[in-house]
């Protein structure tokens, strides 16, 4: 890196004192990022984006909010209708929780693709394991807050999975609830929590880019970079492709919050909720939906433990194996272009991942194809939960020993020059 | 590609495959409603119609505490009009300088007065069961406009064959289990519309359900107006930052 002199008398005199242009510049501008870079990582930065506008509405919400059991739901209401595009930036902030775990759900994906866990970035992944923790956290805390059937009974539901902790599980309940039911101190400790983890998220988030920039990036290739000529300047290279990345999002996005606001959420949610009455279905939003399917295919005890208690830590578990996935692969390869069978066997995982999602949207004992009702969706919820911690815990580590990978290229830039030689020379 | 291309169909045909054995309840019949679409809007015909509904047939039971007198002014009432709809309900108010609390008639500024002045209230008066606040109803059920609209025509005088129907209970097409407490709310000719369209039964449901979709979306125009310029707007710019990113990375590839 190359320290630049600031013309600027202003930013020099800081800058000499507090490095911040200096700092931008080292990493939003100079940053050396690989040329091959393609659009699957173009959802970090909207991730980033993302959490940004889910803190900007939410300060705003807050300043209407009611956290109080008789008046939260109205509260809302009065965001919707009375206060000055009150329903525009609930809508955004509605939406906003969907496009995030949207968002963050693909950046995994592509991370699980290209091998972006693999060394030196562990770290930098648990990280990110670390924030979807948090992130769900607080998305599950947020939903409560409106106060309607689902918010109100999705809140009992997950509370009570804590109950299943032996000898101590009752108590953790009353502790977590602040009485002896869901009630008006939940729901004042859900807002007061609501408004602490997004900036535990934001801290996390600095921390992960922290990891970020000590390797940098990964890339399609999977090797490391080997000099400045497989890297450009972030600054405009990057920066132009994020924000056309961005436009091409809110697109998405806001064609949700104008045209179809609801259309994630669950109709009944604008039921005030009513601890007498419980919905026919209880479900959570999608993004929680296969954790949902993995927590109900647990139905059966084993031995003394109970089936409730493998359900709650098959759910933990489902994202806490991901803590070690950097050391069940084995592979020395990282990208899935270079891996044949791991390729067959991602895309077979992200099948059983969208599986897991339509599972756990559906009444376990509905049958999955309509005429065969001996296939329920309770079974295909096993199989896939079963397939899920198989391809982490099995396939995987077995895969990294089996698979012979195809040879990786000399560097990023030899594929792209050779193509490029081969054009030139048929000119 | 083609591998996430069969992802996308195994997950679509399965979606396919529950839809249709989730069927025990018909599902309510798609009506062709003004506001859906990009560029829907309101009926002000129809909503006009549809509060003269309300406020004649369903207010007797079922309240509407969300929506304030003021709010229909934004669906074509004039002020004096609005005064004068107000003024025919009474709300408490008070304490006055004497400590006691007063009736005086409703201003444009306060919602909708309920008919009962409690749950318990309004149980009573409908042998136990609770005439649902209608404020938010079409956002709160599956099927929205078109599951109201077709609950509202869906009552049979008999229930079918072999059903049995408890005591207070009433047949319905489409209400899930078939046994509803809210009697068939209209009966042919039941309002005189003032602009002479004939009062069926299908144009009641109609009209009411218009306005309720009002009442549980006020702000739909304005959104779909907004996201008309906004998705414009974002359109247009992306399409040039796309232009941009292309001539900035003209060197690299």
């Amino acid at each position: 890196m190359t320290t630049r002199t600031w013309n600027n008398p202003i930013i020099r005199w800081i800058d000499y004192r507090l490095p911040v242009f200096s700092f931008m510049d080292h990493h939003l501008v100079d940053y050396p990022t690989p040329k091959n870079l393609s659009y699957w990582w173009n959802f970090g930065s909207l991730a980033g984006i993302t959490l940004v506008i889910m803190i900007a509405t939410g300060v705003f919400l807050a300043m209407h909010y009611t956290p109080h059991v008789d008046y939260a739901f109205d509260s809302v209401e009065r965001i919707m209708r009375d206060v000055n595009y009150g329903w525009l930036i609930r809508y955004l902030h509605m939406n906003g929780a969907s496009m995030f775990f949207l968002v963050v759900y693909i950046h995994m994906f592509r991370a699980l693709y290209y091998g972006s866990y693999k060394a030196p970035r562990e770290i930098l992944w648990i990280v990110g394991v670390l924030i979807l923790f948090a992130m769900m956290a607080t998305a599950f805390v947020g939903y409560v807050l409106p106060w309607g059937q689902m918010s109100f009974w999705a809140a009992t539901v997950i509370t009570n999975l804590f109950s299943a902790i032996p000898l101590v599980g009752e108590s953790i309940v009353t502790w977590l609830w602040g009485g002896f039911s869901v009630d008006n101190p939940t729901l004042n400790r859900f807002f007061s929590l609501h408004y602490l983890l997004p900036f535990v998220i934001f801290g996390l988030v600095f921390v992960h880019l922290w990891a970020l920039h000590v390797h940098r990036s990964n890339n399609p290739l999977g090797i490391d970079t080997k000099g400045p000529q497989d890297t450009i300047p972030f600054h405009p290279y990057y920066t132009i492709k994020d924000a056309f990345g961005l436009g091409a999002f809110m697109i998405f996005y806001l064609g949700f919050v104008f045209f179809a606001p609801d259309f994630f959420g669950e109709a009944i949610n604008y039921e005030p909720a009513n601890p007498l009455v419980t919905p026919p279905h209880i479900v959570p939003e999608w993004y929680f939906l296969p954790y949902y399917a993995i927590l109900r295919s647990i139905d059966f005890d084993i031995w003394f433990v109970s089936a409730k208690l493998i359900g709650v830590i098959a759910m933990f578990a489902s994202i806490a194996v991901l803590f070690f996935l950097p050391w069940l692969d084995r592979s020395p390869v990282r990208s899935a272009r270079f891996r044949p069978i791991y390729k067959q066997f991602f895309w077979i995982f992200f099948l059983v991942c969208i599986l897991l999602g339509v599972v756990g949207k559906h009444p376990p004992n509905d049958p999955v194809f309509g005429g065969v009702e001996w296939f329920q969706y309770i079974h295909l919820g096993k199989i896939t939960t079963a397939y899920y911690f198989l391809h982490f815990l099995v396939i995987i580590p077995l895969i990294g020993w089996l698979e012979r990978p195809r040879p990786l290229p000399e560097s990023i830039s030899t594929p792209v020059t050779r193509r490029g030689l081969a054009a030139e020379g048929t000119a | 590609m083609h591998r996430f291309l069969i992802t996308a169909l195994a997950g679509a045909a399965l979606m396919a495959a529950s839809a249709t054995q989730a069927a025990e309840t018909p599902e309510a019949p798609a009506h062709d409603w003004s506001f859906t679409g990009l560029f829907g809007t309101y009926d002000r015909d129809a909503l006009r119609r549809g509060f003269q509904v309300y406020k004649e047939v369903c207010s007797s039971c079922h309240a509407m505490k969300r929506v304030a007198y003021r709010n229909l002014g934004s669906i074509g009432f004039s002020g004096g009009e609005i005064a004068e709809i107000a003024a025919e309900y009474e709300v408490e108010d008070g304490p006055d300088e004497d400590g006691e609390m007063f009736f005086r008639p409703a201003r444009p500024a306060d919602r909708f007065v309920s008919p009962f002045e409690n749950e318990a209230a309004a149980r009573a008066a409908n042998g136990g069961a609770y005439p649902l606040d209608l404020s938010l109803i079409v956002k709160a059920r599956e099927g929205g406009a078109d599951y109201i609209r077709a609950l509202l025509v869906g009552y049979r005088d008999e229930p079918p064959e072999g059903f049995e129907l408890n005591v207070g209970m009433y047949y319905n097409d489409y209400f899930p289990g078939h046994q509803i407490a809210m009697p068939a709310p209209m009966v042919e000719d039941q309002v005189e519309y003032e602009d002479g369209t004939p009062a069926t039964i299908e144009q009641m449901a109609e009209d009411v359900t218009v306005f309720m979709t009002w009442a549980a979306s006020p702000e739909m125009e304005a959104r779909k107006n907004m996201g008309i310029s906004v998705l414009i707007f974002l359109v247009v710019l992306t399409g040039m930052l796309y232009a941009l990113k292309r001539q900035i990375w003209s060197d690299v590839h």
